[in-house]
């Protein structure tokens, strides 16, 4: 297994540095400093002789990328990273909601906003985060579009992002009910009759959506339970399957930049 | 491959020259153990997913019970114009499970469909036919009017105007003793004929009545 590079000496001041080793002693491995210094490479390099973890970890950060990458490329990891912010405020925001639709979904969200300590803010950064990362969606989704990313062999990963797009909207549309105020209310009440006005299937699937034909006592459960557990354990899913296959095919270069051959390599006039 | 039966046609794998062929065996250990784990497997996966997806889906092929609601007296209602009633839709779950509903008595000079004949009041769902936002009888204008897409329903809740794609659904209404009562809610189309609730944004004329069934939850 291959040695792990030396981390560089911490810049300390120059009172607090460690005196070097004089000629003869020992070389700085023994004594409470130097166990400390190497404990931290000690337990990873435990870990992974274990579980070779290291190798995935450099296949997936040390890649290649082509030349004119810029700030573009940013923006799908913008998006994981909104994600991931809405996790985590939703976990918090979950401990303070009851789904409960006669006036106890509406006072847990008061409460949250009103009494709770920084609860406007935690919710504020779900509230406006899940904009966030529509628009971000969007960008992504054009610069995917714009760079021509999506062509052969990454076909399968537009598929994917095209599935994650309809994900975050189911998320963005369940989610709008749950503080169950008056736009909230009406607002499902006109979205779940749009689902409903697909032909054959459309009444089903109003339906199933509302939970019985007509708003009933689970409608908030059923939209709550699809918001926090059905939908982001395959959000979390699927990007998991976008990465791998990111980091397998590669990025793209961008349309502008020209494909150099080295001189000798180029074919000359015969 | 005509002679692919005649070699094969002993029903032992020995004969047959199967790899892994024991005497007396009609199939191989291998196939056995593959055929019966994927069986067991899944059977297994089966008996939770099926119980789960039919508890997930469970509640569209669940009809509910008809409920008679007393909402007044006969005194409180004329044939003349609409008074606003509010209705329990879904029990116990406060303000989300009640809508509002519009009743008058029935009008020999207005209501003059044969489907109305029967009914002693006419009751029009405040459920736009449009996407469901709450529709208020406008006394000036002598119309029902939606806040949401602008929706224009006459006197006996036919469109008049906007989106909406039938007319404003109804209640069966009946009188007992003094009180009136509303019982479970139907749909009409522009002739006002009845038909099983539908939900908003379903047209029941033509071939809408057959691209948007009724469903097993709502049924009257």
């Amino acid at each position: 297994m291959p040695k792990l590079p030396k981390l560089p000496p911490a810049p300390l001041p120059p009172a607090m540095k460690p005196p070097p080793d004089r000629p003869g002693e020992d070389t700085g491995v023994g004594g409470v400093s130097g166990a400390a210094k190497s404990a931290g490479i000690n337990v990873v390099d435990w870990v992974d002789e274990r579980t070779s973890l290291s190798g995935g970890a450099r296949w997936m950060m040390f890649r290649k990328v082509p030349k004119g990458t810029n700030w573009f490329y940013t923006l799908g990891s913008a998006t994981m990273f909104a994600f991931l912010s809405q996790a985590m405020t939703g976990v918090f925001l979950a401990m303070y909601y009851r789904p409960d639709p006669s006036g106890g979904a509406y006072e847990s969200i008061r409460y949250v906003t009103n009494d709770v300590f920084l609860g406007q803010f935690v919710r504020g950064m779900h509230k406006w985060g899940s904009s966030v990362m529509v628009i971000l969606i969007f960008l992504h989704m054009g610069r995917t579009f714009f760079f021509g990313a999506y062509k052969y062999p990454r076909e399968l990963n537009w598929v994917i992002g095209v599935v994650l797009l309809i994900l975050t909207m189911t998320m963005s549309f369940t989610g709008y009910l749950l503080p169950f105020d008056q736009r909230a209310y009406w607002a499902t009440i006109v979205g779940v009759n749009i689902n409903g006005t697909g032909p054959l299937l459309g009444p089903y699937l109003s339906d199933f959506l509302r939970g019985g034909s007509e708003f009933g006592a689970t409608t908030l459960s059923r939209f709550y339970a699809i918001h926090m557990l059905l939908v982001p354990g395959l959000i979390a899913a699927l990007i998991g399957a976008h990465l791998y296959l990111v980091a397998r095919l590669g990025t793209t270069a961008p349309p502008w930049t020209k494909a150099e051959t080295r001189p000798e390599l180029r074919e000359s006039e015969v | 491959m005509s002679d692919k039966h005649d070699k094969h046609k002993s029903k032992y794998t020995l004969d047959r020259g199967m790899p892994g062929a024991f005497e007396g065996e009609t199939i191989t250990r291998r196939r056995l153990m593959n055929v019966g784990g994927q069986t067991a497997g899944i059977v297994a996966t089966a008996s939770i997913i099926l119980p789960a997806l039919g508890f997930a889906v469970g509640p569209i092929f669940k009809s509910t019970p008809h409920r008679w609601e007393t909402v007044g007296t006969e005194s409180m209602f004329t044939d003349l114009n609409y008074v606003p009633v509010v209705l329990t839709l879904t029990p116990n779950i406060g303000e989300a499970g009640k809508t509002t509903v519009y009743v008058r008595k029935f009008n020999a000079a207005i209501d003059t469909d044969p489907y109305d004949k029967n009914s002693p009041y006419i009751a029009i769902s405040s459920r736009c036919a449009h996407l469901g936002c709450p529709v208020r009888w406008v006394d000036a204008a002598e119309r029902f009017i939606c806040p949401c897409h602008g929706g224009v329903y006459d006197l006996l809740g036919r469109r008049v105007g906007g989106p909406p794609v039938r007319p404003l659904d109804r209640f069966y209404t009946r009188v007992v003793g003094e009180y009136v009562q509303l019982g479970p809610r139907f749909s009409v189309n522009s002739q006002l004929r009845h038909f099983s609730p539908r939900d908003p944004g379903q047209p029941l004329d033509g071939i809408g009545q057959y691209m948007y069934p009724s469903r097993p939850g709502a049924q009257i």
